[in-house]
């Protein structure tokens, strides 16, 4: 509690200062918003994009700026809420900021994307994963900087279709929002693959025993089993294929991508694939991040701290390319410009969809998660 | 569709079937005897496949051969879940003997919730590996494709506990004690059989067949956690009233019966809806046999 005082007199005192300073040297700056949760409930999935931000845009005015001008902060709460994130955008625009990192929340994301686009403001959220923000093509002014949802469903079916070669699958989930939500989408993208989906059912968690439905999936011979939910019935039921001798390939999402559901499934895992969160933790950019933030706040990042850094470099190394920061050459540098951030090389695809993020296939060799390239 | 998908689902009903009836012997022993719905011994089950688990640990890192570490882990498993069993019936349902039935239902349920959590506690709430005891039988080998060897080794353990429970029943003193208890309690007592002693033992043979279902269940599906027995026991408990609470053939049958329901939704229609059909099938034997389908109808007299 103390210390979320202690952050709210620091955003309140910060706004105040921008506020104030923007206001007296008004079109030497380049005004950047951050705007996300930065009170109630889910401030902590906030907070560290403004010390992403924050850290970013203080490096970036010692060694000068960006095209000679001074980065400035303009930061706004839109507590996750759609409705209070329409009145954030609103404030922003009006400040006269040139571009967005945020939202946080996919919800609040979406209520204020409507008006940056028609102020032709480009936004840029570390953490917003609904796929149909940009999928939609209804915003071209939103790019990310994290996988949004349906990734992992496109990544299991590309590479069952270009790595395993596979022509059928079955596909299984545990009846749960994650587990039935992922089993849908990967319907999706295999049927749009040319993939014929031969099996696709629920099965109820905690179940005594799984052998009728793996007997079942075992009469459809699919080459390829997809599992839509957590790792404990995946465990069972793969136990299971193999005890009934069955070679097919398994495959899951991050729900099982998780060393118990190897410790747990012991010999039987071998060879199973899963799709997880790219491993960053080598990336030296990623390890300087984590540092400078323990340097200045004492602390580890939080949740999207990473993903808000590269929103950040992003950006700004886009505006400073693009030579102005007009909004066509902006989202051209976006597109063309690789950049180097905490979260590898990337630039965006035309949807606005960070490329060489996101999730990789893992398999299970000698026990162990191994990245597949 | 072909017949052999048919014998694979018709066995794996079958086995699942088993194991509910090892489970629902339990329930309906106890039923029968002081007509209580022992709703912790879902919990005895879970404690059977964690006593199972931790000495057939503690033996295999001692080097021992895999058939002593059945045999030992499973007589672990069974002592422990009796100890368990015997000790419930004393804390739990002994001091509410002349009590209203809904009170002893209470400490039922407490004694469920009691035990859940000792084991969440006291172990963990971790999915725990559970190794593969029985062995694949070579001689098996051709016809394993249809039913697992461990699925063998489940059918094949259930109809031995079968046969040597209708043995104690039927012929033994013991047995004549607890079928007399069951009749008229009050007139056995009369007629000199220790009453407590009849319930505490159909306690100890209750929790017996429930550890043997739960060190077999857990092999085969080579996990356990603290919330197994939730399940299982609900459905055990289902299984029981189906065949009709407090007869021991009716409680096999309707186990049986309800594995292969399952099976059956699951491989012909859709395993979505697998619980709902069950529990619809339940309702509507219960409609046309309200007392099960082996059930007696009881007179109440008012």
């Amino acid at each position: 509690m103390k210390k979320r005082c202690k952050w709210l007199a620091v955003i309140t005192v910060s706004l105040f200062t921008l506020a104030f300073v923007g206001s007296a040297i008004a079109g030497d700056t380049i005004k950047l918003g951050i705007a996300g949760a930065h009170s109630g409930d889910l401030a902590s999935y906030g907070l560290p994009t403004v010390n992403a931000a924050k850290l970013v845009v203080k490096k970036i005015n010692e060694s000068g700026g960006v095209l000679g001008k001074q980065v400035e902060l303009l930061i706004e709460d839109d507590v996750c809420k759609p409705e209070v994130a329409g009145n954030t955008a609103t404030k922003l625009v009006s400040d006269g900021v040139n571009v967005v990192i945020g939202h946080i929340c996919s919800g609040a994301t979406k209520s204020a994307l409507g008006i940056y686009k028609n102020s032709n403001i480009i936004t840029i959220s570390p953490s917003a994963t609904s796929p149909d923000l940009t999928l939609s093509g209804e915003y071209p002014n939103f790019f990310r900087t994290i996988a949004h949802d349906a990734v992992q469903a496109q990544v299991q079916a590309k590479y069952a279709l270009e790595v395993l070669k596979v022509k059928t699958v079955a596909i299984l989930h545990d009846k749960g929002d994650y587990g039935k939500g992922q089993a849908e989408l990967a319907q999706k993208y295999f049927t749009e693959a040319g993939v014929k989906v031969v099996l696709f059912e629920g099965v109820t968690p905690g179940a005594v025993d799984y052998s009728a439905i793996v007997t079942k999936v075992k009469s459809k011979k699919p080459e390829l089993v997809i599992w839509g939910g957590y790792h404990p019935e995946a465990s069972k039921i793969v136990t299971l294929m193999r005890k009934k001798k069955m070679k097919t390939t398994f495959m899951g999402g991050d729900g099982i991508k998780d060393d118990t559901f190897i410790k747990v499934g012991g010999q039987f895992t071998e060879g199973v694939y899963a799709t997880g969160p790219r491993d960053i933790s080598k990336n030296a950019l990623a390890i300087q991040a984590k540092k400078e933030h323990q340097d200045a706040y004492g602390s580890d990042p939080g949740a999207f701290y990473d993903n808000a850094y590269s929103a950040t470099l992003a950006i700004l190394n886009a505006i400073q390319k693009a030579g102005s920061t007009d909004y066509a050459a902006v989202v051209k540098a976006l597109q063309t410009e690789d950049v180097e951030t905490p979260l590898g090389k990337i630039k965006f695809d035309t949807k606005g969809d960070a490329t060489g993020i996101g999730f990789s296939v893992y398999k299970i060799e000698k026990g162990a998660f191994v990245e597949q390239k | 569709m072909d017949f052999e998908y048919f014998t694979q689902l018709f066995f794996g009903g079958l086995t699942r079937g088993s194991i509910y009836a090892l489970i629902a012997l339990g329930y309906t022993m106890v039923y029968g005897i002081i007509e209580l719905i022992n709703f912790a011994h879902g919990e005895i089950y879970m404690i059977g496949a964690f006593t199972g688990l931790i000495v057939s640990t503690v033996l295999t890192m001692m080097g021992m051969p895999t058939l002593a570490v059945v045999v030992l882990a499973g007589m672990a498993a069974i002592i422990y879940s009796c100890a368990y069993g015997y000790t419930m019936e004393k804390i739990a349902y002994k001091p509410l003997r002349n009590a209203p039935r809904l009170s002893v239902l209470i400490s039922a349920i407490g004694m469920s919730l009691f035990l859940q959590n000792y084991v969440l506690l006291a172990q963990t709430s971790d999915f725990l590996p559970f190794p593969s005891l029985v062995p694949e039988f070579e001689f098996w080998e051709p016809y394993s494709h249809i039913l697992t060897s461990p699925e063998l080794m489940i059918l094949s353990t259930t109809v031995v506990v079968m046969i040597l429970l209708t043995i104690l029943i039927k012929f033994t003193r013991i047995g004549k004690a607890m079928r007399a208890t069951s009749q008229d309690k009050m007139m056995a007592a009369l007629l000199g059989i220790n009453v407590d002693q009849v319930i505490s033992a159909t306690f100890v043979v209750g929790s017996a067949t429930a550890a043997i279902g739960g060190v077999l269940i857990a092999s085969h599906i080579g996990q356990i956690n603290f919330y197994m027995g939730f399940i299982a026991g609900i459905k055990a408990f289902v299984a029981a009233v189906l065949g009709g609470i407090g007869s021991i053939p009716g409680a096999v049958l309707g186990a049986l019966v309800l594995g292969w329901t399952e099976s059956f939704f699951t491989g012909y229609i859709s395993s979505d809806y697998e619980d709902v059909f069950a529990f619809i099938f339940l309702v509507v034997i219960l409609i046309f046999r309200p007392s099960g389908i082996l059930g007696r109808s009881q007179i109440q007299k008012v």
